[in-house]
This record gives structure tokens, sequence and C-alpha cells, in this order.
């Protein structure tokens, strides 16, 4: 499966990441970042950019520091040390310039459900003071986008989980901010949902000239952002292209049914050096380059293979893998895979 | 640019705007500061309006003091007061403080309430100075406070207060003003408190011990010391005695009437004049939205 959008190559998105990407600044920029709450080091040096235009997904545990880090981006926390620069514009000196420059949404909702939609805009509308005669406009604009105008006169507590964070998204863009951050855009809202507010994301990267910083839990929702950093105690553990990041994971995982799966598994030991096993009842290995290794196993396999199957790390793999918690074990078997998830959601809490 | 296909397809209740509408957001100043103050008001406004429920509710106490209270005692007290003179005329001024002082401080545990569903936030993060959403709020919390009070003024001839435009001009000022101090305080224990219950049981515990030592219930001389210090510790004492003060001017009763019946606040013999009074209110209130805007400066 293909997940690199064919829009956007990953060259061009590492390019501008890079600085290459033109005359202008990049949209965000960390350098050597550190946030310190008492004797707990929240954040440990951290350097990043984010070139303008981009979406850029920021996963991490919970405490592992992403959460101060947007803090700190969005001027809700002060830096201990380090700088910090989002729309060319530094978090600490020039406060407010940053604030006009942003777009928030949080994972908890901020709308005010006695007022209607529009009333939540024009509210917004007021506090950045949005030009008088570019708040109708503007206003139609962003809630065109999410599909939300015709239900502008509705009371906010009328609306649906999935409404109200699309009309935050709309009003996170009104005053036409230069980055959006969304913090857990999708959390709490069913896979339906999810997947809407994401077609909302990506339209709304067509229409806009934006920068789109965010944060998520799910890892197929990181396969919409160009590029990806993971933050792990403090520290950014990776930073690249989803794709590059899998390719980092390496090997591919492969799966067998043959005539004799137990030949099978001690035929790939003696033959290639393969450690597999029994999984999900096929015979399963993990083996670099796994689409040109399935070829020589035909030919070299002395036993009948009824079908193949290869596939990618995903981004799932390479979380587990740099956040130094448990490398998802192609191996690991059906109570491990639930334990693990387990583990994951209690971690969230 | 590619043409967005589900948009194409989405039926548009209107032209569909292709161009993004550049809005460049101006720096900080006054007129934006205005701005920002003007809309936290309306919003007050808004929610006032669609809260009928809330409106109705806080007045029923009022009116309870007022005419059951007021009515019910005056057989008793009837027999004490000046010729002409109705116990409900005396309790006005006080239930009106009292409608004031619901509405003032629900208006302003809106805020701890903003916060608990996060809309607070909202405003916190916007590129204004929190002195002008705390300013906004304020005046939120005056002009609905100060409307409420306008219900129990239109009620004036039923406690025998005559419906004089020079009273009833006072009377809004000085609501105002009280409004303005009442919300003020609710801001400025708003900015630490994180729980609406909590606020409102605070909110509880405080405004009857205010009310009951204010004299809206009794004249303020010949008191025990020990009522004397406290009544002129309540500030809303120095809120209650000028309106009542300004109805009682507008009365056709004997000077030794009322003295009688407003007699004013005494500090140790010394009669406070009523511009002192309404000083002393506009300074605590001042004081108190200043200390409300440095509570919220800290937050965040």
């Amino acid at each position: 499966m293909a997940t690199c959008t064919d829009a956007e190559p990953a060259g061009v998105t590492q390019a501008g990441a890079a600085g290459a990407g033109g005359d202008r600044q990049p949209a965000v920029l960390v350098r050597g970042l550190t946030k310190r709450y008492g004797e707990i080091e929240a954040v440990r040096g951290i350097d990043f950019e984010v070139a303008a235009g981009e979406t850029f997904g920021f996963l991490g545990p919970n405490g592992a520091g992403k959460s101060t880090t947007i803090k700190i981006l969005c001027t809700l926390a002060q830096p201990t040390s380090g700088i910090a620069r989002v729309a060319g514009h530094d978090v600490r000196r020039e406060r407010d310039a940053v604030r006009r420059n942003i777009g928030l949404v949080f994972q908890d909702t901020t709308l005010d459900n006695y007022l209607t939609a529009e009333q939540n805009l024009r509210f917004h509308a007021e506090l950045y003071a949005v030009p008088k005669a570019a708040v109708g406009p503007r206003m139609r604009q962003v809630l065109d986008m999410v599909g939300l105008w015709d239900r502008r006169g509705s009371l906010v507590s009328t609306y649906s989980g999935g409404m109200q964070r699309r009309l935050e998204i709309a009003r996170g863009l009104l005053h036409a901010p230069r980055v959006l951050f969304l913090d857990e855009p999708t959390v709490g809202l069913d896979p339906q949902t999810r997947s809407s507010i994401w077609e909302y994301i990506n339209e709304l990267k067509r229409r806009e000239d934006i920068t789109i910083f965010l944060t998520t839990h799910y890892m197929d929702e990181a396969e919409h952002c160009d590029r990806i950093a993971i933050i792990d105690h403090g520290k950014i553990q990776a930073i690249d292209t989803p794709e590059a990041l899998k390719a980092s994971v390496g090997k591919d995982r492969v799966q067998i049914s043959t005539a004799d799966d137990q030949a099978a598994i001690a035929e790939l030991g003696e033959k290639f050096g393969i450690e597999a096993a029994i999984h999900e009842s096929m015979v399963t290995f993990s083996v670099e380059a796994g689409e040109q290794f399935v070829p020589r196993l035909f030919a070299e396999l002395g036993i009948a293979i009824r079908s193949v199957s290869v596939s990618r790390p995903s981004l799932d793999d390479v979380f587990m893998s740099y956040t130094g918690r448990t490398i998802r074990d192609t191996e690991a078997s059906a109570a491990d895979a639930m334990r693990m998830m387990r583990q994951r959601f209690r971690g969230r809490r | 640019m590619a043409v967005p296909t589900k948009q194409a397809a989405a039926p548009s209740a209107g032209p569909v705007l292709t161009e993004t509408i550049r809005v460049a957001v101006p720096g900080r100043g006054i007129r934006q500061d205005l701005r920002a103050i003007g809309i936290v008001w309306r919003r007050e406004l808004i929610r006032f309006g669609r809260d009928r429920l809330r409106a109705v509710t806080s007045l029923i106490q009022p009116v309870l003091f007022l005419f059951v209270l007021g009515t019910g005692l005056s057989a008793l007290a009837g027999r004490g007061m000046p010729a002409g003179v109705n116990l409900r005329t005396f309790l006005y001024p006080g239930v009106l403080a009292m409608s004031v002082l619901f509405t003032a401080l629900f208006s302003a545990g809106s805020i701890v309430w903003d916060r608990e569903f996060g809309f607070l936030r909202e405003m916190l993060v916007a590129p204004v100075s929190r002195g002008a959403i705390v300013l906004g709020k304020c005046l939120g919390g005056t002009t609905v406070a100060t409307l409420q009070g306008i219900v129990i003024l239109l009620l004036a001839g039923l406690a025998g207060v005559p419906y004089s435009p020079v009273l009833i001009f006072t009377l809004i000022g000085e609501l105002l003003l009280l409004g303005f101090t009442l919300t003020a305080f609710g801001v400025m224990v708003a900015a630490r408190i994180t729980q609406f219950q909590a606020f409102m049981a605070l909110t509880q515990m405080l405004v009857m011990p205010l009310f009951f030592l204010s004299g809206a219930l009794y004249p303020l001389n010949g008191l025990p010391a020990w009522l004397t210090v406290l009544t002129r510790i309540d500030p809303l004492t120095y809120i209650v005695d000028p309106m009542r003060s300004a109805v009682f001017s507008h009365l056709n009763i004997t000077p030794a009437a009322l003295r009688f019946m407003s007699p004013g606040v005494t500090w140790a013999g010394w009669t406070v004049p009523i511009g002192l009074s309404l000083g002393i209110v506009a300074v605590m209130g001042t004081a108190m939205a200043a200390i409300a805007i440095a509570e919220f400066r800290k937050t965040e």
C-alpha cells in the first residue's frame, strides 16, 4: 500500500525542512529548548524546524514532553532555556505576535455551548481584532470549508462531537493564522468522524497557505503528515517523513502458508538462517527487503508455497521502536498484542 | 491549484469562495482592547438573554423579602412606624441591592464555569490583554445585574416608592456602581477557584451575612456595639444607605420620620456623607477589579 501522498513526494518536504524551501523562514524553529518544572526536566534540549506549508506530526507517549513543547510554542508556557520561534516571532518576547499568527484547536473543546456557531466565531473575530469588513466573508469561507455554514445559527450544544471539532478548526482558522496547532484533533471521535475530520484537514491544506502542527495518538493519522517527529524522555528520538521512518525500522514481515509448515520453518533456518514461527497459523518471519526475498524463497525453498504476504513496518512499529517501549515483535502472540494494547491505553490515561 | 472535487459536488448554499480571504490581524492597541471588552460584555448579555429561567429564579428571593416578609412583618412593626411609611418602603432599597447581589455574583461565577468547560482558554490565549477580558466581564456582570435590579425598580409602586425620574436615575446609577463592585469581587474570587460548585458554595456563604449586616432590614442606629461595628464593616452598608436616603428623600414625610427611617451611617457619631459612602464602594470595586486583572495575568 502506497502511503506517501502523490502530491507531496518525500524529497520535496525534506528539502523544505532542510531550509532549502526558498526565501521563506521556517514556520516553527526550535533550538536547544528546555523546560524544567522544579526537579523534573520535561523537555531536555530539543531542536527542530517545521517548514512553511508543511504538515508536521508531533508524536510521543504521554509525559514525553510533547504537551510541554506545544504549550511553549503556543505561548502558554515559558521555556526554561533555548529559542522557540513561531511564524518568525519569539515565543518569549513577542507573545502577542505569536498569538496573532497561530490558530489553536485543543484536545478539550473550548467552545461556548450556549452561543450559536456564528456567535462563537464572532467572539473569536472580535478578540483577534479581525478587520470588520473581513469578518463576514471570512466566516463564510471557514464555515463552508468544514461544511457548517448551514448550521451556523444553531446552538453549539446541539452539535455532535465531530461537528464541534470541525467548528473549532474553522474558528482556529478565522483570523488566518500562519500556523495551525491541532492537539489530538480526533481524540474521542468515532472512526467515521475521525476520517471525515481528516478530509476537512486535507481540504484545508489545499485551500489555505498554512502550516499544520499536530499531535495524535493514532498512528494511521500520522500518515497524513509530511514529516513526523517522535519525542520521548524530553528528547527528539527521530524526525523524518513517514516513509523514511518506516524504512529505518528495516525489516518487512513475511507470512507464507506451505504444504508442510514445520518443515518450512526448519528449512528457513537451515538455508537462509532465518528464524520463523507459526503466527496467525502462517509461517511468519522478518526479513530485509521482503519483496526481493520472495522470488528467492520460491526458487530455493523445497516445499510448496500456497500463499505469500509481505507487509511493511507500520508507523506503530516505528513508534514502538523509537520510544524504547516494546518493539512490536512480529512473532508476538495474540495475547501479547492484547497486553501491549492495554498498556498503551493505560499509558494514555 | 487543483479544483477540490468534494467541494464541487457538495450542494453549496451560495457562491463558493475560491479565493482565500486575506486577513491581516492588526497589532495590539486600544482599539483592539476595546473590541475585546465589547465582545466579552456582549456575550454576557447574550447569555443572560438566553437564560430566562435564571432571570426569573433570581427574582424570587427579592420578591419574597419585599412582599411576603415586608407585608407580614408590617402588622408587627406597624405600631412603631411613622405615619404614612410602609415597612415595604423601608425594605425596598435593601431588596434592590439583593437582586443585584445574586445576579452579579452569578455572572462573575460564569468565569469558573468557563474554566471548567474550556471556554476561558479561548479568551486567555487570544492576543489581547487580560485586563480587557476582566473588564469586559465586570461590565457585563454590571449590566445584567442592573437589568435585574431594574425589574425590581419597576415594582417600586407596590412598595410605596414614587416613580420619580430623578429617583429612578439615582437608583439606577447606584445599582450600576453596586453591580460593578460585586462583579469585580466575584471575578477576583473566581480567578482562584476551579470548581463551579465551590464558587457557589463560597458566595452563598457570603451573601447572607453581607445582606443581614448591611442595614437592609433594620435602621443602623441604636444597635448594640458589636452589631454596630459589624454593620460598618459590611461594604453593602455603604450602598444600601445612599439608596435608602434617595428613596426617603422622595417621600412626603416629616423630617422627624425621615431621621428615624434613614438616619445614615455613622462612624462614632459622625454621619458619613452619601458621596463618601459611594466613594468607598467605587474604590473597593476598582481595587478588586485591579486585583482580578493581576490574578488573571498570573494564570497560565
